[in-house]
């Protein structure tokens, strides 16, 4: 037990400062580019949470899922950066204001 | 013995397989083949009446009732009480008919073979003929009314079916067979309503249609068994037990209730006394036996259903099928023995009927004609029989009737082939077979010649060129004459004695007047068939028709000969008591003890010297008067009737000679205001009103009325205003619900934030109202 102990509250702070820093950029960014980067953070902002909690309570089921978001985070980089870079080579722009075809 | 009892079945069904085997095999076996079975069936079925006929003798005339395989409960309605099954009844009075039936049946079944040779429809003549076996021997086997109900309407069929069988014969004649046919039918539908009308009555009354149950024997009136001499006092050891146990057949409940008296039956609107609810229904069956068996009025239909071929005149319309009525009156005999008012009805209407139709016979031209009159007058005789009580002498009468008539009948018939022949001896050589040849190759002849083979004007000197038919039509027309020793007197006379004792003995009205008018009767017969004899076969010929006339061949000959021996010596089965000689050698009344086992109310009548006499000398004063007007000289050019030429009978001749214009009548308050009613009901009721006014009118706009109705304001103006106001509701509404997709991603963002926001809020509401103290 070399390394101080920090307090829960403060992981947890951490980890709500990240997941709302993350919901702002994909609410006020336009950029696809940035939404996703920001999607991420919140990702990760959970995955901080389920660490934190893990540990505090000694059970390894947080840190698990913790794995699992990893692996769904990575799976949806790889088709949502696939798809930005068809909706790119199509209209130009990654603009999302501009994206709204369904609509009309 | 009693088990020979058991054939009884036998007799209905081996017709009836003879008449299928033709029916789908007669093509294919031939003519010969369908005479072979035929013939056969019908001579079978003879065997079994014969051997019936022998059980019965050696039973001591013990009546019986045999059940019909499979058909034991024929109608059966338990919870109504009725029970109505297909019984056979074996008594000395069904055996009678049984054996004129099948016997005279099997005669003219021969006849017929030689007869309807060649003719385009022989196996159908020969179903219909074995058809015809079939209903009239369920007719007179059946233990109940409706049995005889059943035989009744199909002996009618047949008898349209065969009266109708040359419905194709071209110009015209096809039409005029088949208008007698359809007027058979109709004529006896009149009186097949007042059988059945006097079948419920009887049902009502009695509860069941039996004429006597099985075991049970005829019960005899307790008065007759004492007034009647010793001798022919019926002799039943069952009448020892009084009073049977169970239900009883109608004739016994009937003799039981007449002996107690004082029994009512109850009609709902009325209740009748016991006696007059008998007379209704005697008279109900009397309208019945008009129908049947040709009486006043009734009576028209017989002579134009000579159109049939002659085997069926012989048979259905002389010998077996117009008795039934006689029969079915005969079988009822307790009944009508109970009624005077019904009796004296009956005798009326046989009597006069005898009289008419005798006095009609005497202006005919037609050869078959003068039989169906004479038959009509002959039947009258013997219902007049029944209205006097004399049972036994109806039977006998019927009995020798079928032998003269079936006799004189196939004679008529042998002479019109003869006459053919010559005919076409003359008109076509090259056709060897001359009957029935396709319409195309002989109509033009018809039409030319118009020749009549059964007109008496074209006939004349067939005495010697039909030898053998000749000799057997004197045996019959004797017969039917009345001249003693040949069948006609017995039964004749029996029937006069009967009336005539009626009169003196119970000094009824009825039998003077019935004696009067069947003694009158009995002369004009003797008169119109001594005519007959000569125009037919005295003098010479008239015609080069009948110059070239040929004798028909034996298969016809044959039954015309058996027939002449049994006209002549078919009377002596009931010599009355007091005839000398004869009456030692064949017993005396033989035929009356016989039916009185199951005729309860048959007695014989005696002997009257006197009477006879007067009889026979009247009948043959009428031939020697009848000789001596239709002398040689007289008939050697016919073209009018000696009778005509005389002033002071051509009246009587020219009202005879058009039937007492008793057709035109008819025709004129019956068919022409029924036609007329018919027309008025099809042009103004059926088509004006039902039609026009009801249907169209009524019917029609009503309803398009009502269409236009459901249709513009109800369908259109609300159910599809409903839905299409509906559907622009969804469509408005889905207008405004649409603004909210924007189809910004931000948007849906902004959303889920919300969303889970508020998710969060509501999961963590216990922890926010801690934190605030709530």
């Amino acid at each position: 037990m070399g390394t101080p102990e920090v307090a829960i509250e403060l992981y947890v702070l951490l980890s709500a400062i990240l997941f709302v820093l993350g919901a702002m950029g994909v609410l006020l960014r336009r950029n696809a580019i940035l939404i996703f980067m920001s999607i991420e953070l919140m990702l990760n902002a959970a995955n901080l949470a389920l660490a934190a909690f893990a540990r505090q309570w000694g059970n390894g089921d947080g840190q698990l899922v913790v794995f699992f978001v990893m692996t769904v985070a990575a799976a949806e980089v790889a088709v949502g950066l696939a798809l930005i870079v068809t909706i790119f080579r199509t209209r130009q722009s990654i603009d999302i204001d501009t994206l709204h075809m369904f609509k009309d | 013995m009693e088990n020979f009892f058991d054939l009884v079945p036998l007799i209905v069904l081996i017709p009836l397989i003879g008449m299928l085997v033709n029916l789908f095999a007669g093509r294919q076996i031939g003519e010969r083949g369908v005479a072979i079975v035929a013939v056969g069936a019908s001579s079978l079925a003879f065997l079994i009446a014969v051997i019936l006929w022998i059980a019965q003798v050696q039973t001591g005339y013990e009546p019986g009732v045999v059940d019909m395989p499979l058909l034991a409960d024929w109608i059966s309605v338990p919870s109504a009480g009725l029970r109505i099954p297909w019984e056979f009844r074996v008594d000395t009075l069904s055996v009678t008919m049984m054996l004129v039936v099948t016997g005279v049946g099997s005669l003219i079944h021969l006849y017929a073979v030689g007869y309807m040779h060649g003719d385009a429809r022989f196996p159908r003549f020969f179903v219909y003929l074995n058809l015809f076996l079939v209903f009239m021997l369920i007719l007179v086997t059946g233990n109940n009314f409706l049995m005889m109900f059943v035989g009744w309407e199909g002996v009618g069929l047949c008898s349209f079916l065969l009266i109708g069988f040359w419905f194709d014969k071209p110009g015209g004649e096809g039409w005029k067979n088949s208008d007698a046919a359809r007027k058979a039918f109709i004529v006896n539908r009149v009186g097949d309503f007042g059988l059945i009308l006097g079948m419920l009555m009887t049902f009502w009354t009695f509860g069941t249609l039996d004429y006597y149950k099985p075991g049970e024997a005829p019960l005899a009136a307790h008065h007759e068994a004492e007034a009647e001499a010793p001798v022919f006092a019926p002799q039943f050891p069952q009448e020892e037990h009084a009073e049977p146990e169970g239900p009883l057949g109608v004739f016994n409940q009937a003799q039981l209730w007449l002996d107690e008296g004082g029994h009512e039956v109850d009609f709902g609107l009325v209740t009748l006394s016991f006696e007059t609810t008998l007379t209704i229904i005697t008279l109900l069956f009397l309208l019945g036996a008009t129908g049947k068996s040709a009486q006043i009025p009734l009576f028209v239909w017989l002579p134009d259903a000579m159109a049939g071929p002659t085997p069926v005149s012989a048979l259905i319309h002389a010998a077996t099928m117009v008795t039934a009525g006689v029969y079915m009156m005969v079988r009822s005999n307790v009944f009508y023995e109970a009624s005077t008012t019904a009796s004296f009805v009956v005798t009326l209407i046989g009597a006069s009927t005898a009289i008419v139709a005798g006095f009609i016979a005497v202006g005919q031209w037609d050869i078959k004609r003068v039989l169906a009159y004479s038959t009509v007058s002959q039947l009258g005789f013997m219902v007049a029989a029944v209205g006097v009580g004399a049972y036994a002498a109806a039977m006998f009468h019927l009995v020798t009737h079928a032998f003269f008539k079936a006799l004189l009948f196939l004679g008529s018939g042998s002479v019109i082939h003869g006459m053919e022949h010559g005919h076409h001896h003359l008109t076509d050589h090259d056709v060897e077979d001359h009957k029935h040849v396709p319409p195309h190759e002989h109509a033009p002849q018809v039409e030319t010649e118009r020749f009549d083979p059964q007109d008496m004007r074209n006939m004349g000197g067939l005495r010697h060129k039909m030898p053998g038919t000749y000799w057997t039509y004197i045996f019959g027309t004797l017969a039917l004459a009345g001249i003693i020793p040949f069948a006609g007197f017995w039964s004749k006379d029996e029937i006069l004695v009967d009336a005539l004792r009626l009169g003196l003995d119970e000094n009824r009205l009825d039998g003077y007047i019935a004696f009067a008018l069947l003694l009158t009767a009995a002369a004009f017969t003797a008169f119109y068939m001594w005519r007959q004899v000569s125009m037919v076969f005295y003098g010479q010929p008239r015609t080069p028709a009948a110059e070239h006339a040929e004798e028909s061949g034996p298969v016809m000959l044959v039954p015309l000969i058996v027939l002449a021996g049994l006209s002549l010596i078919g009377g002596f089965m009931n010599i009355p008591s007091g005839f000398p000689l004869l009456g030692r050698i064949f017993g005396e009344h033989q035929f009356t003890s016989w039916l009185e086992h199951s005729v309860v109310n048959a007695h014989a009548a005696g002997f009257l010297w006197l009477l006879a006499t007067v009889a026979v000398l009247l009948a043959a004063g009428a031939i020697i008067a009848a000789r001596v007007i239709y002398n040689d000289r007289a008939l050697r050019q016919l073209t009018d009737d000696p009778l005509e030429a005389n002033e002071r009978t051509a009246g009587a001749f020219a009202l005879a000679n058009a039937k007492l214009y008793w057709d035109e009548f008819y025709f004129s308050t019956i068919v022409y205001p029924y036609q007329r009613a018919a027309r008025w009901l099809a042009d103004r009721l059926d088509w004006a009103f039902w039609h026009d006014f009801v249907h169209d009118r009524v019917i029609g706009s009503s309803f398009q009325w009502a269409t236009e109705m459901l249709s513009n304001p109800i369908d259109r103006g609300i159910i599809d205003r409903a839905f299409d106001g509906l559907a622009r509701l969804v469509h408005n509404l889905a207008a405004r619900v649409r603004t909210i997709q924007t189809g910004y991603v931000r948007t849906y963002a902004l959303g889920v934030a919300f969303g889970a926001l508020l998710i969060l809020v509501i999961a963590l509401l216990p922890v926010l109202r801690d934190l605030l103290g709530l």
